[in-house]
């Protein structure tokens, strides 16, 4: 079963919302910042901004001081610890810069271990008519990963490679939500923009929003929206000034 | 939860050459724990049917350990001694099926004489009935005839026809009766009881040597020549002990308190299960201590299993802050380090087992041989499997350790580590 927006249309929404780490200054001060579904959003801003902080206050693993967080019309703050957990199972997919993959997990492992957190994603899946393990096959396949990488372990794939076997992992199940923290920075630049397209044609496919952070803006071409967090963030003019 | 135990068993697998020590370790602490449990029973057993099938032993007055150690194991000596007419008055009795009158005070070389009557080899039982076996020659027949243990005559190199001379006393300074020697004519096959360790001579042969002794001394200037003994009354006076079996054993209570309330002589009759348990309850200190050492051992292997989780989290914190993003909580990260943690204690138990098996199975022999000790080999028992869940249970309140650090660790480090 999908769940159903409280606010039609917003895949991320965030009001008032205030962070700080143990013993710092505030590191997040939004008063609001809307993400509709389906959107492309590119969020760029300095080093030390604050981005993966409030990538990972959207992902549930870090809880505001204070705020709404609202993802795909879930308000976090509602949910459990665990059931915040269980809800980024089920609706988030994340690529980061490096280390995405369980190094001695093979490709296809990797790609599946995803569907192991979430009976949600399964059950998409086989809603589809399809399942995981073919899913995570033509996943791979989309993504430009040859079918004999597929039983190799993870440490021994290029980090272009690895990079996409983790976009296949975000994207399997149908996640309501991707979220992407630089996972193009250790690439070069032929292979940032291959997959780049690949990542957005495979979103576009799956209906999903795409939350993607940079400090890179030669790549925020490609996106609907372009938004500066340190003009978003008024933590960071506090300190700026 | 379930669903985290291929992903434990593939982490496992990645780091097998630290896990595969790790539960070496633990298993060879258990097998050396659940060894020592093994031959502990198996002693305590041995032990307990040093004398089996013997339903009284009837000695002088004493204590029932003290006529115990010298009429069984030949420790210590007998202050008192029974008058033959006693041994014969229980001899006489309906329900008593035999009397094997035992006369102990000389020694050969260290070891303990045993005056007795050809009816020993018939009635003497150890372990579960068995029978005292000769692995050469036959019972003695005659006077100045003896048969020797299996350890006397592997450590004095005796064989059938061997001479030997018997000694008064048995402390340091014996005199010897070195004018009427003994033949050899019986080696016994090896029990693994102190039979091993006596040389066995009929209550005449006794008697003969004792003719011209008095008070535990030569009497001087008589000299009585071996040739001419036969002349005298070989008959013994007293005896040390006697071992008696009964017709019915439900007659033994009957006749151990007709014993001990004797008024002609001070008699003791003991049953020689009873008083063999009492005895291990002391004897038994040591294998217990023993057991308890391998107790702190297989702690010491569970306290090197958690070390090695411990320290193999400061390498998996990338590896678990990616469980994280994927939806693991915290309480996924804390059952998946425990749950490798118990895998590694349970592959622990059963090598462990494992060794125990085979190690019992090759030295069995040799313990028997050498110790005369019976190990059985076979699948744990009763205790060794309230054992084994000891060590499980321990195992498992080991794995909390590298649980809680893990899960204090992955909601300190949420989906991303840095270093
Ligand atoms: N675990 C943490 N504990 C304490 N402070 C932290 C922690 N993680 C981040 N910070 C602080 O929060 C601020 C924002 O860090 P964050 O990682 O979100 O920046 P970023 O925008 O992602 O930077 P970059 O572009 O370099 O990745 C920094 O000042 C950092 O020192
Ligand atoms: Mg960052």
């Amino acid at each position: 079963m999908e769940r159903v927006a409280t606010t039609p249309g917003r895949a991320l929404e965030l009001r008032g919302l205030r962070f700080a780490w143990p013993g710092q200054a505030p590191c997040i001060d939004i008063p609001g910042f809307p993400v509709a579904a389906g959107e492309r959003c590119f969020l760029h801003g300095p080093s030390g901004s604050g981005k993966t902080t409030l990538l990972s206050i959207v992902g549930g693993v870090l809880s505001p001081r204070e705020g709404r967080v609202c993802v795909l019309g879930e308000d976090l703050a509602q949910l459990s610890a665990r059931a915040r957990d269980r809800f980024r199972a089920d609706h988030i997919g994340f690529v980061f810069q490096l280390f995405n993959l369980i190094p001695y997990l093979s490709m296809q492992d990797n790609i599946l271990l995803a569907c192991r957190f979430s009976a949600a994603r399964r059950k998409r899946i086989a809603a589809a008519g399809s399942t995981p393990l073919a899913e995570a096959r033509r996943l791979a396949a989309r993504l430009d990963l040859p079918a004999n990488l597929l039983a190799r372990p993870a440490m021994t794939l290029s980090v272009g490679q690895q990079q996409r076997v983790a976009a296949a992992r975000a994207l399997i199940g149908r996640p309501g939500l991707i979220i992407a923290d630089e996972p193009t920075s250790a690439l070069d630049a032929d292979r940032q923009t291959r997959f780049l397209d690949l990542l957005l044609s495979e979103c576009d496919a799956a209906g999903a929003t795409l939350l993607f952070v940079s400090h890179d803006r030669r790549l925020s071409a490609h996106f609907d929206r372009v938004v500066d967090l340190s003009a978003l963030n008024q933590a960071a003019k506090e300190v700026a000034s | 939860m379930i669903r985290l135990l291929p992903l434990a068993l593939a982490s496992l697998w990645n780091r097998r050459l630290t896990a595969g020590l790790t539960v070496i370790v633990v298993a060879l602490s258990v097998s050396l724990l659940l060894g020592v449990e093994r031959l502990r029973n198996d002693a305590r057993e041995s032990f307990a049917s040093t004398v089996s099938r013997t339903d009284l032993i009837v000695g002088a007055r004493s204590g029932p350990v003290q006529l115990l150690l010298y009429s069984v194991f030949h420790i210590g000596d007998a202050t008192n001694e029974v008058s033959w007419p006693a041994v014969q008055r229980i001899a006489a009795r309906q329900e008593v099926a035999w009397v094997v009158p035992l006369s102990l005070g000389d020694s050969h070389r260290g070891f303990r004489v045993v005056g007795t009557t050809p009816d020993f080899f018939r009635h003497y039982r150890y372990g579960d009935g068995r029978r005292i076996g000769f692995a050469a020659g036959r019972p003695f027949a005659d006077v100045f005839e003896a048969v020797v243990g299996a350890e006397v005559a592997a450590r004095l190199g005796y064989r059938e026809g061997a001479r030997i001379t018997l000694a008064h006393g048995s402390g340091e300074h014996v005199a010897e009766h070195g004018d009427k020697p003994f033949s050899v004519v019986g080696v016994l096959a090896p029990t693994g009881t102190p039979v091993d360790r006596s040389v066995l001579v009929s209550l005449e042969s006794i008697e003969a040597i004792h003719l011209d002794w008095q008070g535990g001394a030569p009497i001087p200037g008589l000299k009585i020549a071996p040739e001419m003994v036969r002349k005298f009354d070989l008959a013994p006076k007293r005896v040390t002990a006697a071992l008696v079996g009964l017709e019915n054993r439900a007659m033994v209570f009957r006749l151990q308190r007709a014993i001990n309330e004797d008024t002609r002589e001070p008699l003791l009759a003991i049953l020689p299960g009873v008083t063999l348990d009492q005895l291990w309850d002391v004897v038994g200190i040591g294998a217990r201590v023993l057991l308890a050492v391998s107790a702190l051992v297989v702690a010491v292997g569970l306290a090197g299993l958690v070390a090695v989780m411990v320290a193999s989290l400061g390498e998996r914190r990338r590896e678990l802050a990616i469980l994280r993003a994927l939806g693991a909580g915290p309480r996924d990260v804390f059952f998946l380090v425990a749950a490798e943690s118990v895998l590694l204690t349970l592959a622990g138990c059963v090598l462990g087992v494992a060794l125990v098996q085979v190690l019992v199975f090759s030295m069995a022999a040799w313990l028997q041989a050498n110790y005369g000790l019976a190990v059985s080999p076979g699948w744990p028992v009763g205790r060794e499997w309230m054992l084994l869940g000891a060590v499980m249970l321990a195992g498992l309140l080991a794995s909390l350790v590298p649980a809680l650090r893990a899960y204090r660790q992955s909601l300190a480090d949420g989906m991303m580590v840095r270093m």
